[in-house]
């Protein structure tokens, strides 16, 4: 079976500088993976290079079509929803707008599409003339994976979600991260500082390492492994 | 907060919203409209001065909304502004020279506009956006030149004026003479913003264009056409300007290069005073500065005609030196 | 700029200058005087802007007092003129400096709209001040001089400036200059107090500015009057500045001789003629060089410069 998401070689480079050394994985549908690693492993970048809003080079294939010349609107329009570093939240908007603005490459109307997203986060439906920059820190994260879910991409890229969240927040987020998985069918690229969780919610993952990968294979595989469980699990 | 990969923005970001002041300038404006509500009533002079004012306000609200739609779509200044809308009312003339009526002409040249601006992003500014700041502005100073060049090149000298496009009738109200120009003047100002409004906040294409102001690299990832955006965002400015080049002009009754060069520096005042980030603001401060100026120089003695400019200039450094974000700005983030 | 090759420019660049007024007509040489004056101004805006990275598009201002300075103290105390450009560059240094220091709570487009708002009002103040600064109709110097005084003086001054900013940019100063440049945060962490060396580099640009507007000043017929320091002046310092780029003497000169030269040279060819034209040319010459050369000139020797070697 072709994955949703192969990635073979590619690299990446800020300016001068290279990030990614030819990093190959591959994603399948309808699973969740991780990609752990140390900082300045190339994490986020590997992320970048799918939604194009890095240079690089490589073959990038995503549901059989080559991704390599488009910019992130093109990918974006092709069903794969980046949720950057940060959260990303448009702040001086409200919470509706920055709902809308996940539906912007769907002409017409999207009302039954926010209905499902506000299914899933009930308590965004009160705030929908929010100011987005007045929400919590875990609150827009909420905002962000909801405003990422409102066409049901065929493709989550997920960039450290559990940054600067209290572990409850975090807690709550993967189990709705698992709950769209498991009832959607949402495949998941997550990137995660916090391995633990990351391998909890994950089928498989990736272990970064200089822009390189070092190591691959399931969740179960990666939990047992030695130099993960020193690493990164902390035991 | 912001990623390595989000757009780099200088020292005056806005975060959030500042809730503190917003309160105390809407009071402010309240006692102000009052005040001149009362005057007028009081006075006939005071009142068609008020009058005059709010129409040259208009305008210059327009060229200071045009300056801060693009500020905050390509965060560059444009110096050009003005020019452009002079330029823009010269080919309105050349039209209605060709047989158009002046409606006729106003809309073509509105349209003409747009092109003109969207074609001056894209060739001009996009190749210059991402190096530095200086790079960007004198590429518009290097415009200003050009164009103020080009116009006396092709239509320097000799008497030309546009028809006036509300007539030259007078109402009396009360016994104050009100212009029909002056009214005129107002309600299509006013139309053009409230279409603009109603296009940022209700239609996709405006919400496309705010998200790419705001993050351009986020906007970008859920498939806004940020180059697209930005190259929109000029062309409706270039209009506005437009719409403040025609309705100066009839106010002038000879159309003269020049005409636009002290707007832009009232339009300039105007969009400090509002905040370079708020569109409301511009307009308002553009209001605010063409009654003031009218005002000023009739009731206080010391500011004659030729020092507007420089009273102009000296609210700008006032409002500079106390509170930067304007009236209606976010407070700013300052780093260091 | 490595040092044997830069003694070779310097000594090219000055011979070159010394048999000029030989080989030209007087408006020629008047023109190339020009060029200098206008090479001492934007040497001293690009060591504000490019090497601090503030923008300025009011150091017609300082040109304005820098050229007042020099009329009013000729014309009242018959002072020799040079000395009274020396008086220029320490009174404009003052003014920088306490420009300067509110300018510290702006950056980017803000500092440039109070720069050209400094631009604009300054050349007004001698309208308010009529009786001590000659109001409208403007003050003149007690004595006028010729092209040649003018060609020598000025390039002399060019000389001697450029020796210094050559002398101030190498050491700490200049380092610490860069250091702002480059990022103002990491300047900070390294211990460079950022408002001192901005503000010296305002001061410092100001001065450099004064020295051109007294010579500007004495080119004029010694005629110093408000409409002399339009917002034009301030202008064409800051496309003199950015067309020459950082860092390259022969940049700098690209740069002056730009702004000096072409307006009047493209006015001479035929197809062009009048004003206008002579504004369309520029204009569209300024965006092309902003389009295409990044760098502006000193950009662009540095590329040919590795080209050359690869």
């Amino acid at each position: 079976m072709t994955a949703l998401l192969e990635l073979t070689d590619v690299e990446a480079r800020y300016g001068p500088v290279h990030v990614l050394h030819g990093v190959s994985l591959a994603v399948e549908e309808g699973s969740i993976v991780a990609v752990l690693g140390p900082n300045g492993a190339g994490k986020t970048t590997t992320l970048r290079a799918v939604s194009g809003t890095v240079r690089r080079s490589g073959r990038i294939v995503f549901a059989g079509r080559s991704l390599g010349r488009l910019g992130p609107d093109g990918v974006a329009r092709l069903g794969v929803a980046h949720v950057p570093e940060g959260r990303g939240t448009f702040s001086e908007l409200t919470v509706s707008e920055n709902l809308r603005l996940g539906a912007y490459t769907r002409r017409g109307s999207i009302h039954p599409e926010l209905e499902r997203v506000f299914s899933y986060f009930p308590w965004l439906s009160e705030r929908r003339r929010q100011q987005a920059g007045t929400l919590s820190g875990g609150e827009q994260q909420m905002l962000a994976l909801a405003r990422a879910f409102v066409l049901r991409p065929r493709l989550l890229l997920l960039d450290e979600p559990s940054l600067g969240l209290a572990p409850v927040l975090v807690a709550e987020l993967f189990r709705i991260v698992r709950e769209l998985n498991e009832k959607e069918g949402l495949t998941v690229l997550v990137v995660e500082q916090n391995a633990h969780l990351a391998l909890q919610a994950a089928h498989a993952g990736y272990v970064l390492e200089a822009g390189r990968v070092v190591l691959a294979g399931t969740s179960e595989e990666l939990q047992s492994d030695d130099s993960v469980r020193r690493s990164y699990l902390g035991y | 907060m912001a990623t390595a990969e989000s757009s780099p923005r200088p020292t005056f970001r806005s975060r959030g919203t500042d809730v503190g002041s917003f309160p105390v300038v809407v009071v402010l404006l309240v006692a102000a409209a009052a005040f001149l509500l009362v005057g007028s009533l009081r006075s006939v002079t005071f009142a068609q001065l008020t009058v005059q004012g709010l129409a040259l306000g208009a305008v210059y609200g327009s060229l200071a909304l045009a300056l801060v739609l693009v500020y905050r779509a390509t965060r560059v200044i444009n110096f050009a502004q003005g020019e452009l809308a002079m330029a823009t009312t010269y080919i309105a003339w050349q039209l209605v020279q060709w047989g158009l009526s002046y409606w006729e002409a106003f809309f073509a040249t509105l349209g003409i506009a747009f092109v003109l601006g969207l074609v001056l992003e894209i060739v001009l500014i996009r190749p210059v956006l991402h190096r530095s700041e200086i790079a960007a502005v004198i590429v518009t100073v290097g415009l200003f030149i050009l164009v103020d060049g080009v116009v006396n090149w092709l239509w320097g000298g000799g008497f030309k004026s546009l028809p006036p496009p509300f007539g030259t009738k007078i109402y009396h109200v009360g016994g104050v003479a009100i212009a029909r120009l002056y009214v005129g003047m107002i309600v299509v100002v006013l139309v053009s913003v409230v279409l603009v409004w109603v296009l940022f906040r209700f239609t996709k294409l405006g919400l496309g264009m705010r998200a790419a102001a705001i993050r351009p690299a986020e906007a970008a990832l859920v498939g806004v056409r940020v180059d697209r955006m930005l190259a929109i965002g000029w062309g409706l400015a270039t209009v506005l300007g437009a719409v403040a080049g025609l309705m100066a002009a009839p106010s002038q009754y000879i159309l003269d290069p020049t005409l636009m060069q002290p707007i832009l520096v009232y339009a300039f005042a105007a969009a400090v005073l509002g905040g370079l980030e708020s569109p409301a603001g511009a307009v308002v401060g553009g209001l605010i500065i063409g009654v003031t100026l009218n005002l000023i120089v009739q009731y206080v003695p010391a500011i004659t005609s030729e020092l507007q400019l420089p009273f102009a200039f000296a609210v700008l450094i006032v409002v500079l030196l106390i509170k930067p974000s304007g009236l209606f700005g976010h407070r700013e983030v300052r780093r260091v | 700029m490595s040092r044997l090759p830069a003694l070779v420019s310097l000594l090219v660049v000055a011979g070159v200058l010394a048999v000029l007024p030989f080989l030209l007509s007087a408006y020629n040489v008047s023109l190339v005087a020009q060029v200098g004056i206008f090479f001492i101004g934007v040497l001293g805006l690009n060591i504000l802007t490019g090497y601090t990275g503030q923008i300025s598009i009011g150091h017609g201002a300082f040109m304005a007092i820098g050229g007042y300075t020099t009329a009013v103290l000729s014309r009242d105390h018959n002072t020799n003129l040079v000395v009274t450009m020396l008086a220029a560059f320490a009174l404009c240094f003052v003014f920088g400096v306490l420009v300067g220091l509110p300018a510290l709570r702006f950056s980017g487009v803000y500092l440039a709209l109070v720069t050209f708002a400094l631009a604009v009002s300054v050349p007004q103040l001698p309208l308010k001040w009529s009786k001590f600064l000659g109001g409208r109709d403007g003050v003149q110097t007690s004595r006028t001089v010729s092209h040649v005084w003018l060609y020598g003086v000025a390039w002399a001054a060019s000389a001697i400036l450029f020796v210094l900013a050559w002398l101030i940019l190498r050491g700490r100063v200049g380092r610490a200059f860069r250091a702002v440049r480059d990022s103002e945060i990491a300047a900070v962490a390294s211990g460079v107090e950022l408002p001192v060396y901005k503000t010296l580099a305002f001061g410092i640009s100001a001065a450099y500015a004064g020295v051109a507007g007294s010579l500007f000043v004495l080119a004029t017929n010694g005629f110093a009057a408000p409409d002399e320091f339009s917002i034009v002046l301030s202008l064409q310092l800051l496309v003199g500045a950015a067309v020459a780029g950082l860092g390259s003497l022969w940049g700098i000169l690209a740069g002056a001789a730009f702004v000096g030269l072409l307006p009047s040279v493209s006015t001479s060819v035929p197809v062009i003629g009048s004003d206008h034209g002579r504004d369309v040319v520029f204009g569209a010459a300024v965006i092309l060089v902003m389009l295409l050369l990044p760098g502006g000139f000193a950009g662009l020797l540095a590329r040919i410069r590795r080209l050359a070697r690869a």
